[in-house]
């Protein structure tokens, strides 16, 4: 399969990319590890005339701490992100959720910025970035801004990015010390996106949960934040009768779509049942 | 479009092409060098038959665009063995080990098989099927690869191949 003729840019700085895409408008998309795009050019389900590639730009890659915050580059490749001992130290859900992602060829290409930026519901990063109440930080022409990973996603492929910025990392305030953390995907095969998944992280204090937030990927329009769960949850001892009640509240605000991956009823039980053994293993690493 | 050169190296040789943007690393290593040791398979991401080294990194050279490559350092199955025919120890590997049968997906396995190695040089065996995760046969069931790759780590490691019992 041969995608459509474009024009290629390859900028050295996001200033430049930044420019480029005002410039060229609604004709060019940006490309990052390209392994969601150029599949949809191959199949001209995607015709970009232009192509911006950000591989050049060297300011988009790295993990690094800045305060008390961990800043991902958009660039930083899911493999990078799996082998940073930066994260698995700060933020180990990134590793676990990065290596459920679809397979090792995938992952040396495929980038966390493009995996968040996407507004693809099936990828897995969204949920965490929300469950870790990540935000995004943008460039486009009129500057810099900061959006939170909670309010980026607004349909499949819709986001509140404009269509000249671009996501140039992810910035997150690092889980406390001793917090659980775990991601769950149920998937049919390597390489698959979700059937459904969750995403955890609490902290634990004399037998009660302290914080719980929760993330679900692949069961609506948007990846979600579940947030009646989460509340529900907080406070608790992490009884079976309230996770009962944090699993109903979490599977009540799924709307899957029905498809090969199972009917849409059954994908909502999916989501409860990976939320249960996510907060299970999330329980489990907690140190109290 | 406007073709663009690209300068790369490919199994240890410059190369300088003029290639036009929307043209995939598979169809410039297959076509323009004649390399047609990466195999177009499904075409669509899944099968890692065009599996090729890149800069230190397995890629599916179906899903990168050969301008994105100028510049890089590529290896192909074809730049495997030494240069007096002598197999690497992986290609000798799946010969001995019998890891194929059609042989379609080889290249790919073995080209994937040799980055595992190299990042992590006695793997289990589960590290060894999750490491080729991104690669399908639908011959072997898989077996006989994982012991070819067995073979092949012990052969690099300096120790004797010991299969597992079945």
């Amino acid at each position: 399969m041969i995608p459509g003729a474009f024009e290629y840019h390859r900028p050295s700085s996001v200033a430049d990319a930044v420019a480029l895409l005002a410039k060229l408008g609604d004709d060019a998309r940006v490309l990052a590890g390209g392994h969601s795009l150029v599949p949809m050019m191959k199949l001209r389900l995607a015709m970009p005339q232009h192509l911006v590639d950000l591989g050049g730009v060297k300011d988009l890659k790295g993990v690094r701490v800045e305060g008390a915050d961990i800043v991902i580059g958009a660039m930083t490749t899911q493999h990078e992100a799996i082998t940073s001992e930066l994260l698995a130290a700060k933020v180990p859900i990134l590793r676990e959720a990065a290596l459920q992602i679809a397979d090792p060829q995938v992952r040396y290409c495929g980038t966390v910025g493009g995996n968040v930026a996407n507004g693809d519901p099936g990828n897995d990063m969204p949920a965490v970035m929300m469950c870790l109440n990540a935000s995004y930080r943008v460039r486009g022409a009129g500057g810099e801004r900061r959006i939170a990973a909670r309010d980026f996603y607004e349909g499949a492929y819709f986001t509140a990015l404009e269509p000249s910025e671009i996501v140039t990392a992810i910035q997150i305030q690092a889980p406390p010390t001793g917090h659980g953390y775990a991601y769950e995907k149920l998937k049919r095969k390597i390489g698959d996106y979700a059937t459904a998944a969750a995403a955890v992280i609490l902290t634990i204090r004399d037998g009660k949960a302290t914080s719980c937030s929760i993330g679900l990927t692949n069961v609506g329009e948007r990846p979600l934040w579940a947030e009646d769960a989460s509340q529900i949850l907080t406070g608790s001892s992490l009884d079976a009768a309230t996770i009962k009640k944090a699993v109903a509240a979490a599977e009540a605000i799924t709307a899957p779509a029905s498809d090969n991956r199972g009917p849409a009823a059954y994908r909502t039980k999916v989501a409860g049942v990976m939320l249960a053994r996510a907060l299970a293993r999330a329980r489990q690493r907690a140190k109290a | 479009m406007a073709k663009a050169q690209i300068a790369l190296t490919v199994n240890g040789k410059t190369v300088d092409a003029l290639v036009e943007p929307r043209e995939l690393l598979i169809h410039f290593l297959r076509e323009d060098l004649a390399l047609t040791g990466p195999h177009i398979g499904c075409d669509t991401s899944h099968c890692g038959a065009c599996t090729v080294d890149l800069d230190g990194k397995s890629v599916k050279a179906c899903t990168i665009f050969a301008i994105q490559a100028n510049g890089a350092d590529i290896r192909t199955i074809e730049g495997m063995a030494a240069a007096d025919g002598t197999l690497h120890a992986l290609q000798e590997g799946f010969r001995e080990m019998h890891g194929l049968q059609c042989g379609f997906c080889t290249p790919g396995m073995i080209t994937r098989a040799w980055r595992l190695l190299q990042e992590n040089p006695s793997p289990s065996e589960e590290e060894i099927r999750f490491g080729i995760s991104g690669n399908l046969c639908r011959c072997t069931g898989y077996q006989n690869i994982v012991k070819a790759i067995q073979y092949a780590a012990a052969k690099l490691a300096g120790v004797p191949f010991k299969e597992a019992a079945e």
